[in-house]
């Protein structure tokens, strides 16, 4: 036994990132209520997204939608072990410090609020808590992760209940990343022109073969069945917005769909967590959604 | 090395397995990720990686998996657990959720997050005695400590406040920290060698 003989170093880029990478493999559910944290941790969600309204609620009530009351962060802070998300607004930084302050484990940079700025996202290297964003496809990703996000979701269409953006968001993503990594050197300058994004990034991401972050999926995710098919298509996780607590049974459809995400690849177990769980939320068809009104639209 | 030390599992129920399992395989050892019963029978050592513990506790005793681990840790099987997987070898919790249970075998008492939401996470330069030169460079993610050990335990490595983080016990190995995260092959390596000795 001996003492340390170097400094303690906070919010490196290997802490922020490595927090997600021990979320992988988990559910991250919405939570507007400490009293829904505490049924999400005891279903086995692996981090808890907190905010006011989920996004079924926002699409049908409108207005404004902004970062959570700063008490009903702290009574969901308080309520549970695991670690606590909120979201902030696209672009509006001081939301983020104010999140900062009140020591939430992650900051969600979200589509899901209305954007405060239609130009720039948040500077997330200034912050030492780490920050998750969406994104629709590899350039996007790659612009976040340049800003200093720690994490990548796949941004889906969030509160429809309608898989199909997630789906698309996620072959999206790793049909590009596999495109990269077929590519000569000299081929990936023109690549980081044309997915606005920087170099050394690309090349990285061609090396590796996969983004330099954890990518989770979020965005419509319904069923037992929607998150194992994330998982199946390459995700190393879940979120699950309104999915879970705008269905018949929250408590059972909050467990099943832990289950399904560790046994993603084993039809056997999917089958028997997708019994006896009540409605799933009723959901909108994305399709039947105006242009306006696609939120991950937002973002750029 | 791998002749001698068979197949090795990693716990895969939720986490970072899959580095567990890269820096295993880059030693020259057979890994393989576990999630059944069955999977478990045929490994002659078990890592349980970091992740959040509550989630691999349920997930464990649902799937049948957390009777045949408390036994295969009784009757001696080389287990290393790092961060969630240090509280899952625990005999005791300071801080447990309602209902938490541990695999246990490790006679020490942890404390979850006992530094703090994730803006306290950090990393730190530990020397460690048992591992050489040079220091670990170890990260420290919402990590758990070692607040109490019984006489069977020996500490491995503490933090200057003199906080224990890593101990070990017999066949099984515990730290608070990832070192599959930052390229620290060594305590794989000591763990390879109880494998192969047990």
């Amino acid at each position: 036994m001996s003492d340390t003989t170097t400094n303690e170093q906070l919010g490196t880029s290997r802490v922020k990132r490595g927090l997600a990478e021990m979320l992988k493999g988990g559910v991250i559910m919405d939570v507007v209520t400490a009293e829904q944290a505490r049924i999400a941790e005891d279903a086995g969600a692996v981090a808890v997204m907190a905010l006011e309204r989920v996004p079924a609620d926002i699409r049908a009530q409108g207005g404004v939608a902004r970062m959570s009351d700063p008490d009903l962060i702290d009574a969901i802070i308080a309520e549970v072990s695991i670690p606590v998300m909120a979201k902030a607004r696209i672009g509006h930084f001081v939301e983020a410090q104010i999140l900062q302050a009140l020591k939430v484990d992650y900051i969600d940079e979200s589509e899901v609020l209305s954007p405060a700025d239609y130009v720039n996202h948040i500077d997330k290297w200034k912050f030492d808590v780490p920050f998750v964003c969406g994104a629709t496809e590899l350039g996007e990703a790659l612009r976040r992760i340049t800003e200093g996000a720690a994490m990548i979701r796949s941004k889906g269409e969030a509160g429809t209940g309608d898989v199909s953006e997630a789906t698309k968001h996620i072959r999206t993503i790793n049909s590009q990343i596999a495109a990269l990594t077929t590519k000569s050197p000299d081929e990936l300058y023109v690549a980081a022109k044309e997915l606005q994004a920087p170099y050394e990034l690309v090349a990285e991401v061609a090396r590796l073969g996969r983004l330099p972050v954890v990518l989770f999926t979020a965005g419509g995710v319904a069923t037992p069945a929607d998150a194992a098919l994330m998982m199946q298509l390459g995700a190393d996780g879940v979120f699950v917005g309104s999915g879970i607590f705008k269905s018949g049974n929250p408590v059972a459809r909050a467990a099943a769909i832990v289950k399904a995400t560790t046994f993603y690849d084993d039809p056997e177990v999917l089958a028997d967590v997708s019994r006896g769980l009540g409605e799933a939320i009723v959901g909108i068809n994305v399709a039947d959604l105006a242009a306006p009104h696609r939120l991950a639209q937002r973002g750029w | 090395m791998a002749g001698s030390t068979g197949t090795v599992g990693v716990l895969a129920l939720q986490g970072d397995f899959r580095e567990h399992l890269a820096v295993l395989s880059g030693l020259g050892a057979s890994a393989r990720p576990v999630r059944r019963a069955e999977e478990l029978a045929q490994v002659s050592g078990l890592v349980i990686p970091g992740g959040e513990s509550t989630v691999m506790d349920k997930l464990a005793r649902t799937f049948g998996l957390a009777e045949p681990l408390k036994a295969a840790i009784a009757s001696g099987l080389p287990v290393y657990g790092t961060c969630a997987g240090l509280i899952m070898l625990a005999d005791r919790i300071a801080n447990p959720i309602d209902g938490q249970q541990t695999l246990g075998g490790f006679d020490v008492t942890v404390r979850r997050n006992a530094f703090g939401s994730q803006t306290e996470s950090f990393e730190v330069d530990l020397d460690v005695p048992e591992i050489g030169s040079p220091a670990v460079h170890a990260a420290f993610i919402r990590a758990p400590v070692i607040e109490q050990f019984g006489a069977a335990v020996a500490p491995l490595a503490s933090l200057a406040d003199g906080r224990v983080v890593a101990a070990r016990q017999g066949n099984l190995l515990g730290t608070s920290f990832h070192p599959e995260m930052t390229g620290e092959q060594r305590f794989h390596e000591l763990f390879l060698r109880i494998v192969a000795a047990a």
